[in-house]
């Protein structure tokens, strides 16, 4: 594993293997009699958040706390950012306070890449999100929540056919998934608008189509997007409705899905545009457990980044 | 490093080192009552397996079997990069109230059975826990010892023992290598 978690790409096929086995053993534990374990005991991981966030904040909390890690959370509302602090002085007064890892989301894409290469800190960074580039932990616990579901909790997704649904030219879910889930062998099909793909999609490693109902009957796990109307100024699409229509996955369409296939969400939810409340609180829907492992899966991520010996201390 | 390797145990001894252990815990324990066999992966959790099946050659009970991954409460976990964890599996009747007997290949530093023994405080209560191991190689750095012993095996710390079981290495046998110590064996 290398000292950060910046891409999906970061991670070879043995990595990603690796943290959804420790993932899996993490899980049988925390779901068990076991409520906290003392690998991180006096080890201090940073949240550093930009940009608002539910899920992902708390999760990483809940994880690092779970490992014993004591958890400094930093918000920029509130602190010295809306006073004009660069990252680069906000990053140097975490370095001072000591922190092990820096868990950090931004709008602005690349900014997990510049903290890590910039040497303003020693510890290991996390990308939590940033901007519209890469989410590698989401892409972690979709993976995990696919394999559990489809593979039996066992190896790789080899041939799984997973297909991507709606704002993709905002998702940094869907970039750190394509690479993610090409990493372990799925096939991946993404599915928008014209408007809505991003530059250069050809050269992922998926595939594309225009029309979700082609697709629909042969998808293993469907994983619709947020439309991210804050990034949109109502420039991509005519109308909600219309929208709706050809992308949403309403109960019509839900219906047409496999019986195995599962329906997944990175959340938060746009009920009624993407999504319908029938198809996201349906049978098939895994939207819930995908928050319940992220907490796994980000406990193997520090587990993996931060229990052991830093490159530096073993000294190869 | 590269010193010949003597055998000191083959795959016979093993044999019968384990049926001992076996009879040697239901004597102490009078029966399979309460018994639970814990091992420790990935060599000592097929110790355990096999412990398991000579007490019920023995008594006609197959008793519980788990196996307790300990790299979570491990104190050198800093000194190498993070290791994969080994499956823990805790049998459905619970540790609470039972007599679990752990098991292991190696006794060295007895600091993988401080670890268990923490990992095990989060699992659950037993009324008693003992340890079996196949090799006890001395060099305690904890006051632990085991109850139930395959072989003494007096070495040097320059010395490695290595033990060898048909499930993971396909073959059954124990041996030392690297610098003998001073009084030999």
């Amino acid at each position: 594993m290398k000292r950060h978690l910046l891409s999906a790409s970061d991670l070879s096929y043995e990595d990603a293997v690796l943290i959804l086995d420790t993932a899996e053993e993490l899980a049988k534990l925390v779901d068990g009699p076991v409520k906290k374990l003392p690998t991180l005991r006096g080890r201090t991981v940073v949240n550093l958040f930009y940009e608002d966030s539910t899920r992902t904040r708390i999760s990483f909390e809940a994880a690092a706390k779970r490992l014993s890690a004591d958890v400094i959370n930093f918000t920029a509302k509130g602190s010295s950012v809306s006073k004009g602090e660069s990252l680069k002085d906000t990053a140097l007064t975490l370095q001072a306070m000591g922190a092990d890892a820096v868990i950090v989301r931004h709008s602005a894409s690349g900014a997990a890449h510049q903290l890590a290469a910039s040497g303003w800190i020693a510890g290991s960074v996390i990308n939590a999100g940033d901007g519209t580039h890469e989410h590698p932990s989401q892409a972690l616990l979709d993976a995990f929540t696919m394999r559990r579901h489809l593979r039996d909790s066992k190896g790789d997704l080899a041939g799984v056919r997973v297909t991507i649904v709606g704002d993709v030219l905002h998702s940094r879910v869907a970039r750190s998934n394509v690479l993610l889930l090409a990493t372990l062998g799925a096939e991946v099909t993404l599915v928008a608008p014209p408007t809505l793909m991003p530059f250069g999609v050809e050269q992922w490693p998926c595939e594309i189509s225009y029309d979700l109902d082609r697709v629909l009957p042969r998808t293993e796990a469907l994983m619709m997007l947020r439309v991210q109307g804050e990034r949109m100024n109502n420039a991509f699409f005519p109308s909600m409705r219309e929208y709706s229509r050809g992308y949403g996955l309403d109960d019509k369409r839900a219906s047409a899905l496999s019986p195995e296939a599962i329906v997944m969400h990175p959340g938060p939810m746009n009920r009624g545009l993407e999504i319908s409340a029938g198809a996201a609180d349906g049978l098939r829907s895994v939207i819930v457990e995908q928050v319940a492992n992220g907490v796994s899966v980000r406990m193997a991520i520090l587990y993996l980044l931060l229990g052991g010996a830093s490159i530096e201390e073993v000294s190869l | 490093m590269d010193a010949a390797q003597r055998e000191v145990l083959d795959s016979g001894d093993i044999n019968r080192a384990l049926s001992r252990i076996a009879h040697e815990i239901l004597e102490k324990n009078k029966g399979v009552r309460d018994l639970v066999l814990l091992g420790i992966p990935t060599r000592g959790a097929h110790i355990a397996q096999r412990l398991a099946k000579a007490i019920a050659d023995i008594e006609g009970v197959m008793i519980p079997v788990g196996t307790i991954d300990v790299t979570l409460h491990r104190d050198d976990l800093r000194s190498r990069p993070a290791r994969a964890l080994l499956p823990t599996v805790i049998p459905t009747s619970g540790i609470d109230g039972k007599k679990v007997v752990l098991v292991d290949d190696v006794l060295f530093s007895g600091r993988t059975i401080r670890a268990a023994l923490d990992a095990m405080g989060e699992l659950g209560r037993p009324s008693q826990v003992q340890l079996a191991v196949l090799v006890d190689r001395g060099h305690r750095e904890l006051p632990i010892r085991a109850d139930y012993v395959g072989k003494n095996l007096p070495t040097s710390l320059k010395e490695h023992v290595r033990v060898s079981i048909t499930e993971t290495d396909g073959t059954d046998s124990v041996s030392i290598s690297g610098t003998p110590a001073g009084g030999g064996e």
